[in-house]
């Protein structure tokens, strides 16, 4: 990344001027070569809105040169949205986070970390507040029958199996597979405020 | 959606309402625009004239939070002026079902259903229910003329939406309403397709759901259900929306729509009996009697050989709701609110910028000890204790901020609103150290697990019986396999003389049809079985297809990638048939009954040709099945007493709104909406101070809270700042230019924006008086780019308040002030 399309403007804009100066002989040679020659094309489908176009990467030497819309997808027929246009920013972009970072408390700023370190202390901590907090049993109220056939509102100790001490939201920017090990895994710790953007 | 996006070229009217796909589903237009060259009529209903209103043929503006009663009055009209598709409606639907005399609507009650309860804010729906026959089926009369009848109790219920109150109430022109009743009522004709498309402009409301099932009942009485270019369309705003709520990521679901199991349900027999619907028509297909082997593959799926037929296949170990517990959005920050939670998870999401009453939001986050945030930049989330008014030094959350890979950087399916999963390949290699969110989920999975085997803990079964061999490094081809699900022993169709082999020991399942509540199968989402499947031995992961054969024209591409159900494109499509099987419209022939051609699976003459039908079962004739599997009566539900807050659609204003009184009844508002009381969730109605109507909305180049879109150079510069949109009226009115600075300030937070002055909102005349409304888009975050001018989230503004059904915060109708900085 690092070119805006401010700064992209500026250096077409005075390659516009040094033009004519540097004016070759032959017309031919100045067609640039396609930046998508030799490269590798992957497919793929939009991450923003859920229209599902197809777009294909090109790819150079693990980098990716250009991106656009699959000419075959039948949805999109090749066109793109500007979001779906401009993926490959979104990609090779020099404010992604690139190292686990971690906030102690009180502190003011993050600090990068190893991932070891990190993965095993958010084990830890998933450990600690559930096992303080799991509840084998709560109390709810149920409606039972009584000997003269009425329903009276009772309330009685159930078998829950659960945490109330941790939350989950997220995402529908994963993969279906992704969201599928997401849910199995916070169900098998006994979460249940799970939520994710469906709700709101 | 109903149907899929390229259906929307097979309509003869389109109606957007609650939607505007020119700016936030822009490449969708491709197909609305395609319908429009071959004579279609686009309407655009919205509050203000937006980029799809400026291809509409017809524009109505209506004041936000007033569909019911817009949608109410084309209902009347169409009934007034018999414009519906009466063999449609007195088959396929429960037009005909007799109602308990004793129901009584808002009409005789002053805005309340007979049963509400004052101090519980709940309905007792013991009158909603239906007149029972001998048979223990509903009593019916195809006449429709009985009083009793649902046909005859919609005209009485929306008799009262008369154009003049209608008008009043949504500040539409008289003459626009009439023009748009008229051409959507123009496509109750067999040969006629209408269908509508919506998005958050109708969830996000405290009648959310009732805004749809007002929708949903003039499609059914037009006949638009099941058929080509018809049906009701979501337009989901994220690429996995679709199948991020399939796989149940929700607090009250498990993957494939099966509810999570509540306190009260103690084994897996009473949680089946719950939640499988009865019927005692054998004319119903009542689908949802496959409940107890969709929930027993799926408890077969994450628990593997622990789950057995003497442990209840593992049920107890699934955490278990209270009885009526609701843990959703608004719920969860509540609590968090209150200091419940130790831990948090913030994964893909920024809810510092997408929570209503975002302030709430931020302070609740200051309570937690720990989060974990996974994403591909920092956010207002993971940053939230260095926000405005924040004090870092009194905030004790330890936060982790993983990175996870773009979606180029990794392997897996997504599904899109038309339920077409379709698969993604790796382009690169991650960069730096970010990781697949898979890979992320397999490293803190496996990490806690180890921790359980080796010193113990509370109740560690579920974490040690979890299924999670997937490697050090995952594949992602082994997890959508176990989703669509094997065959774990030889499983053979018993009904058949002699049995019949369905699959083999250790193949992939075929479809869910062949699932089983004997764990012999294990499937993790029925929905999704067929979707990476074998045949004749030959493994195929059908989200991956590239076929482009449209025999039909009707650009269902069933070669394309894989879409759920079994690879219906169309759902509901046997109501686009008549009786005997054949096309209501044969131009637009989804499916079609063969009665000569044999059917392979059966060896007999008689077969659906087209898409992949709602199960396999003859047209429905006179004696035949009904045509809505997947309700437990076989119909189209156009009284739908399962509802909260009632059978039939009644507008009710925002909690948040500009009348002092419901124009139509003494409610003002939802009777069952949970109310929140604490300081921070103030709300103010016809308060002085709060005079405008508001509403939120997206831009083309941002997305959602704009995390990914802020950080994306070429869309910052096309949409660098906060900005609200008003009429020239009210600027005029307020001293406001085009260009000015302004704050705009609700009962819960003020943000700053440039006034952008347009013709594009005009005040409403409601009730006789003038009535304002604003608009701003909620992409921009303090965060980043982190100056002072870009502006932070328009949820710092919206209530706490949330649908009757959904618990949807309702973000597009609440009441704020503007004045210039």
């Amino acid at each position: 990344m690092g070119v805006s399309r401010r700064d992209f403007l500026k250096i077409s804009g005075s390659t516009l001027l040094l033009g004519p100066l540097a004016a070759p002989a032959k017309a031919d040679a100045q067609t640039p070569e396609s930046k998508t020659k030799g490269a590798t094309e992957t497919r793929t489908i939009c991450p923003y809105c859920s229209v599902g176009c197809g777009i294909i990467v090109h790819t150079k030497d693990g980098k990716v040169v250009n991106t656009e819309g699959d000419p075959e997808h039948p949805i999109n027929e090749g066109t793109l949205c500007p979001k779906g246009a401009s993926i490959m920013q979104l990609v090779q972009n020099d404010t992604r986070v690139l190292k686990p970072m971690y906030r102690a408390p009180g502190a003011d700023s993050f600090k990068e970390v190893e991932w070891e370190w990190a993965l095993d202390k958010i084990a830890k901590n998933v450990k600690e507040s559930r096992d303080k907090s799991f509840k084998l049993t709560s109390k709810s109220k149920v409606k039972e029958k009584q000997p003269d056939g009425t329903d009276k509102e009772v309330e009685k100790e159930f078998t829950v199996n659960r945490t109330d001490a941790i939350a989950h939201v997220g995402s529908a920017a994963l993969d279906n597979e992704e969201c599928y090990l997401l849910q199995k895994m916070l169900r098998s710790w006994g979460l249940v405020y799970i939520e994710h953007q469906a709700r709101i | 959606m109903t149907n899929h996006w390229i259906d929307f070229k097979n309509a003869d009217v389109i109606l957007v309402m609650g939607a505007n796909p020119a700016s936030n589903h822009p490449i969708s237009m491709k197909w609305v625009m395609r319908a429009k060259e071959k004579g279609a009529k686009l309407i655009v209903v919205d509050p203000r004239f937006t980029q799809t209103a400026s291809k509409a043929d017809l524009y109505a503006p209506m004041r936000s939070g007033t569909d019911i009663a817009f949608l109410g009055g084309m209902v009347k009209y169409i009934t007034d002026n018999n414009l519906y598709f009466k063999d449609y409606v007195v088959n396929y639907t429960n037009a005909a079902f007799l109602v308990n005399p004793d129901f009584k609507g808002p009409g005789d009650l002053n805005g309340l259903f007979s049963g509400y309860d004052e101090k519980t804010r709940k309905y007792d729906k013991k009158t909603w229910g239906y007149q029972m026959g001998e048979d223990g089926i509903p009593k019916k009369d195809p006449s429709l003329k009985s009083p009793n009848c649902v046909f005859q109790l919609l005209k009485k219920h929306y008799a009262r939406y008369t154009l003049d109150k209608v008008s009043s109430i949504t500040g539409t022109p008289k003459d626009k309403l009439e023009a748009v009743y008229k051409l959507y009522g123009s496509t109750g004709r067999p040969n006629k397709a209408g269908t509508e498309l919506y998005a958050m402009g109708w969830t996000q409301h405290t009648v959310g759901t009732q805004n749809i099932r007002t929708m949903a009942i003039i499609q059914l009485l037009l006949g638009n259900i099941g058929i080509a270019g018809g049906g009701i369309n979501a337009l989901r705003g994220e690429s996995n929306v679709q199948g991020s709520t399939d796989h149940g990521i929700l607090f009250h679901l498990l993957p494939g729509y099966n509810a999570t199991p509540s306190a009260a349900l103690a084994d897996l027999n009473a949680y089946i009996e719950k939640f499988t619907p009865k019927t005692k028509d054998p004319r119903s297909v009542n689908w949802w009697s496959n409940r107890n082997k969709y929930i027993t593959s799926y408890l077969k799926a994450i628990y593997g050989k622990a789950a057995t037929k003497e442990n209840d296949f593992g049920y107890a170990w699934l955490p278990k709701l209270d009885e009526g517990q609701n843990a959703s959005w608004l719920m969860l920050f509540d609590k968090m609110s209150k200091g419940q939670f130790d831990g948090f998870f913030a994964w893909g999401q920024n809810p510092a910028c997408s929570g209503a009453n975002a302030n709430k939001v931020r302070k609740a986050m200051s309570k937690l000890k720990w989060m974990v945030n996974v994403n591909l930049f920092d956010n207002e989330t993971a940053s939230f204790w260095k926000g405005p008014g924040m004090n870092p030094k009194e905030i004790q959350t330890e936060v982790f901020m993983l990175p996870c890979v773009s979606s180029i950087e990794k392997e897996g399916s997504i599904t899109n609103s038309g339920r077409l999963a379709q698969w993604r390949y790796k382009a690169i290699e991650p960069l730096g150290q970010s990781k697949p969110d898979a890979e992320i989920m397999n490293e803190l999975f496996l990490r806690v697990r180890e921790i359980y085997r080796k010193e113990g803990g509370k109740f560690p079964a579920p974490i040690l019986n979890t299924t999670w061999n997937y490697g050090k490094k995952i594949n992602i081809h082994d997890v959508a396999k176990e989703i669509n699900g094997y065959y774990l022993e030889d499983v053979y169709d018993k009904k058949a003389n002699p049995p019949k082999l369905l699959g083999k020991k250790g193949e992939l399942c075929a479809s869910f049809v062949h699932l089983q509540a004997d764990g012999t199968t294990s499937s993790g989402n029925w929905l999704f079985s067929q979707s990476y499947t074998q045949k004749e031995g030959k493994v195929i992961n059908m989200m991956a297809r590239r076929g482009k054969d449209d025999p039909t024209g009707l650009g269902l591409y069933s070669g394309w990638a894989w879409a759920w159900p079994v690879n219906r494109r169309i759902i509901y499509n046997r109501a686009s048939v008549d009786l005997k099987g054949n096309p209501w419209d044969p131009k637009r022939a989804v499916v079609k009954w063969d009665p000569v051609k044999e059917d392979p699976a059966t060896k007999k003459p008689g077969v659906w040709v087209g898409d992949v039908p709602d199960g396999p079962a003859p047209p429905m004739g006179d004696a035949g099945k009904y045509p809505f599997i997947m309700k437990n009566d076989g119909v189209a539900s156009i009284y739908g007493p399962g509802l909260n807050d009632g059978p039939f659609p009644e507008h009710y204003e925002a909690l948040e709104c500009p009348l002092e009184e419901n124009i139509l009844s003494k409610q003002r508002i939802n009777p069952t909406i949970k109310m929140f009381n604490d300081k921070d969730d103030a709300f103010f109605s016809c308060d002085t101070r709060y005079p405008f109507v508001a509403t939120t909305y997206r831009v083309t180049e941002h997305w959602q809270t704009g995390v990914m879109t802020r950080h994306t150079p070429w869309l910052l510069e096309m949409q660098p700042q906060q900005f609200v949109e008003m009429s020239r009226e009210l600027a005029a009115e307020k001293s406001i230019r085009s260009g000015d600075r302004v704050k705009i300030r609700s009962g819960r937070g003020e943000i700053s924006a440039v006034a952008v002055v347009t013709s594009r909102f005009k005040p409403f005349k409601i009730g006789g008086q003038t009535v304002h409304q604003v608009g701003m888009p909620w992409c921009f975050g303090w965060q980043y780019p982190g100056d002072a001018k870009s502006g932070d989230s328009a949820n710092l503004l919206t209530p706490t308040i949330g649908d009757a059904n959904t618990m949807i915060p309702e973000s597009k109708a609440f009441m704020v002030n503007v004045e210039k900085a």
